[in-house]
């Protein structure tokens, strides 16, 4: 399918995405490692959808979203994509957020309700774990915590593979460690503490009535499980959707399972 | 000359194989290792050492700041200087450094400053650093605004140590409604503000903006003519001509009358793997936003290679390159006079007993520094022109520079990449 790269300036800074596909408005916002590119969930989704999958502002790399100097949390990357979907005239729009994407979904949700007709929430970091810990980035190598977000290391190296030699210290691509480094850098800027949560999320979460998807791979190692439940809990109108032998990056690693649960099994 | 003592004060009674076991000693190797009861042992020899270092006629004590590591057991700087200032009387206390950005009070950093001052009648030179990347992660301060945080700390804490309150301070990361400490500084306008280093262009370029003297740490003496170019030109460019009184050089040196006894002794050097700040990742020493975007390829590709243990040289090899310096005071003078005439600082530290050292072996070492060492380094210092800032009296930082004595030379501006030197100083401290 025809996907085409676009770049919206909002409050000075260009914001690119990926987009392709017909139907109603559906924006994709990525985990803090970023978005590898037009994916095969967009693609899946892109049979129903108009996809737009944004970078976050900050992330992408040099090609990708330009970083909002002035940012010091995930909530004022929310603003931003709120101020994008004005911008673009696309709301009230399907939100699918994956983990810290995830997160900032569920920010934009609490403070523009009016801009979505139903939040998605994949793995969502953002709500602190009352029994579990959510896994830190900052304590591992770049590759061992993206690695970590998949259920093993063949569903890994399926988006990320070693195209260097075997044999090679770093086998990972020299432009996907850049980039890595880069989105990094951004989740420090804006979420280096209190790790992936907000303490001011929850009690907001009740004011959020649009219908709302929490879905979880049961192998997550990155988010526990219980704050799926968190979620379905503290959201209004929320049901839960759990796949099957699936790590944290459902949207990589089950991109026709979440397709199929997005779309109400018409994938 | 300028001479101090140092001595990381290690928590060498730990059990190095578990460190082996684990393939790090920093950060999250876990204090289940720590025996308080050897701690306070430790810590009681490196104070009576520190009596002796002074009483022998070191002109300086220089203490530091690590966290969740053996390699250093000093968790607040302030603390150990404050107890110098107390049990010294003569020998300057030498913070190198505050690490300002990991904290998010500089306020009590100039209090504490102050206090120390006053209590010392003087003897303080404060230091600063903005912390290995690792200590950000100890503490939890944003490594991604480490250098923003240093600057704005600098400042504050200088227009604290200078100005009269109250005043209010309101900046990007720092914010005060009143900044009235009652403590203020007993040496005017402030005391001297010293920034060591291993090298970083960034750091070493910054101190010679302010006029602040350089503090090469254990930099292989190969490359500190390189360092010193940036550090020149980066003076020249904002108007002064710099000499040795803007460099300082930190030297492991160990001293015994046998000097089979010192050469063995300073294998000591060598302990946790030869790594002196431990073994960490480089995510770790230098997360994502701590260093140079100019290296992010290399600082990357390093994070994600996995390699496992010591990058340290061997001993012989560190010996061969005086890296390290050890033997009968004899020995170690002529090492040193070359070390001196080839660095050319005025601040000299040595860095005396590490490791697994005895306590007996390291005041025997301390002794000889001050009875045979120091007095002939003196005269090395003179016959070369190593002129220590106290003898010269030069002015304590840029700003307190009349402008008249200024003469900016605009083209003596560096255009140097930033990043072969960061990635130099990542490799050292990985």
């Amino acid at each position: 399918m025809a996907m085409q790269t676009v770049t919206t300036t909002v409050a000075g800074l260009g914001m690119r995405e990926f987009t392709g596909g017909s139907g109603d408005p559906l924006v994709m916002l990525h985990h803090s490692f970023g978005n590898p590119g037009w994916m095969p969930i967009h693609e899946a989704l892109a049979y129903h959808y108009t996809v737009h999958a944004l970078d976050l502002p900050g992330y992408g790399g040099t090609d990708g979203s330009e970083r909002p100097e002035w940012a010091r949390h995930p909530r004022d990357l929310a603003l931003l994509v709120g101020q994008w979907l004005r911008a673009k005239e696309l709301g009230p729009v399907e939100l699918v957020g994956c983990g810290f994407g995830g997160w900032v979904a569920a920010e934009l949700a609490t403070m523009s309700p009016e801009l979505l007709k139903r939040l998605v929430l994949v793995g969502a970091a953002g709500l602190l774990p009352e029994n579990g810990r959510i896994y830190d980035q900052f304590l591992v190598s770049h590759s061992n915590y993206v690695e970590a977000a998949f259920s093993s290391t063949e569903a890994f190296e399926a988006i990320y593979p070693r195209n260097g030699d075997e044999s090679e210290e770093h086998p990972l691509g020299d432009d996907t460690l850049v980039v890595w480094d880069m989105n990094r850098e951004m989740t420090t800027r804006v979420g280096w503490k209190p790790y992936m949560y907000n303490r001011r999320l929850r009690p907001l979460l009740g004011g959020v009535t649009i219908p709302a998807l929490v879905v979880w791979g049961d192998n997550d190692a990155v988010v526990p499980m219980e704050c799926a439940h968190a979620y379905v809990e503290a959201l209004p109108d929320a049901r839960l959707e759990i796949v099957p032998d699936c790590g944290h990056a459902v949207d990589l690693e089950a991109p026709e399972s979440l397709a199929a649960i997005i779309t109400g099994g018409e994938g | 000359m300028f001479l101090s003592y140092f001595t990381e004060q290690p928590m060498s009674a730990y059990p190095a194989d578990e460190g082996l076991k684990e393939g790090f000693t920093s950060v999250m190797f876990s204090n289940k290792y720590y025996d308080p009861v050897e701690g306070s042992r430790l810590f009681n020899e490196r104070i009576e050492e520190y009596k002796l270092a002074d009483q022998v006629g070191f002109d300086g004590i220089m203490v530091n700041e690590h966290h969740n590591a053996p390699f250093c057991m000093q968790a607040r700087i302030t603390v150990m200087s404050s107890i110098l200032a107390a049990i010294t009387e003569n020998a300057k206390i030498v913070q190198l450094g505050n690490p300002l950005p990991t904290y998010d009070s500089p306020l009590m950093f100039a209090e504490e400053i102050a206090m120390i001052d006053m209590i010392s009648k003087g003897r303080l030179i404060s230091g600063i650093v903005r912390g290995a990347g690792q200590e950000s992660v100890c503490l939890n301060a944003n490594p991604a605004y480490n250098r923003e945080r240093f600057n704005e700390a600098h400042d504050l804490l200088v227009k604290t140590m200078t100005d009269d309150g109250p005043f209010s301070w309101e900046g990007e990361h720092f914010q005060y409604r009143v900044v009235n400490p009652w403590a203020r500084v007993l040496q005017k306008p402030h005391p001297r503000i010293w920034v060591p280093g291993v090298f970083s262009a960034e750091t070493i370029r910054w101190a010679a903006q302010h006029r602040y003297p350089y503090i090469s740490l254990n930099t292989p003496l190969h490359l500190t003519g390189e360092l010193w170019e940036i550090y020149d030109q980066a003076a020249r460019a904002v108007g002064y001509e710099p000499g040795p009184e803007n460099r300082g050089y930190l030297l492991r040196v160990h001293v015994q009358k046998d000097g089979d006894k010192a050469r063995e002794n300073a294998r000591e050097f060598m302990w946790m793997q030869g790594e002196f700040t431990g073994i960490g990742h480089p995510y770790w020493v230098s997360p994502s936003g701590y260093g140079s975007s100019a290296r992010r390829l290399d600082y990357a590709k390093m994070a994600n290679a996995e390699v496992r243990g010591s990058r340290a040289a061997p001993f012989e090899q560190q010996l061969a390159a005086r890296e390290i310096v050890a033997g009968t005071p004899d020995e170690v003078i002529a090492e040193l006079r070359v070390v001196l005439e080839t660095c050319r600082p005025s601040i000299l530290m040595l860095w005396g007993n590490d490791g697994d050292v005895n306590h007996d072996d390291s005041l025997r070492c301390i002794e000889l520094m001050g009875t045979e060492v120091l007095p002939a380094l003196r005269d090395i210092g003179d016959e070369l022109g190593l002129h220590d800032p106290f003898e010269l009296d030069s002015p304590i930082s840029l700003a307190l520079t009349p402008p008249d004595e200024l003469n900016p030379i605009e083209s003596a501006a560096d255009e140097r990449p930033e990043d072969t030197s960061d990635s130099r100083s990542l490799k050292m401290f990985r």
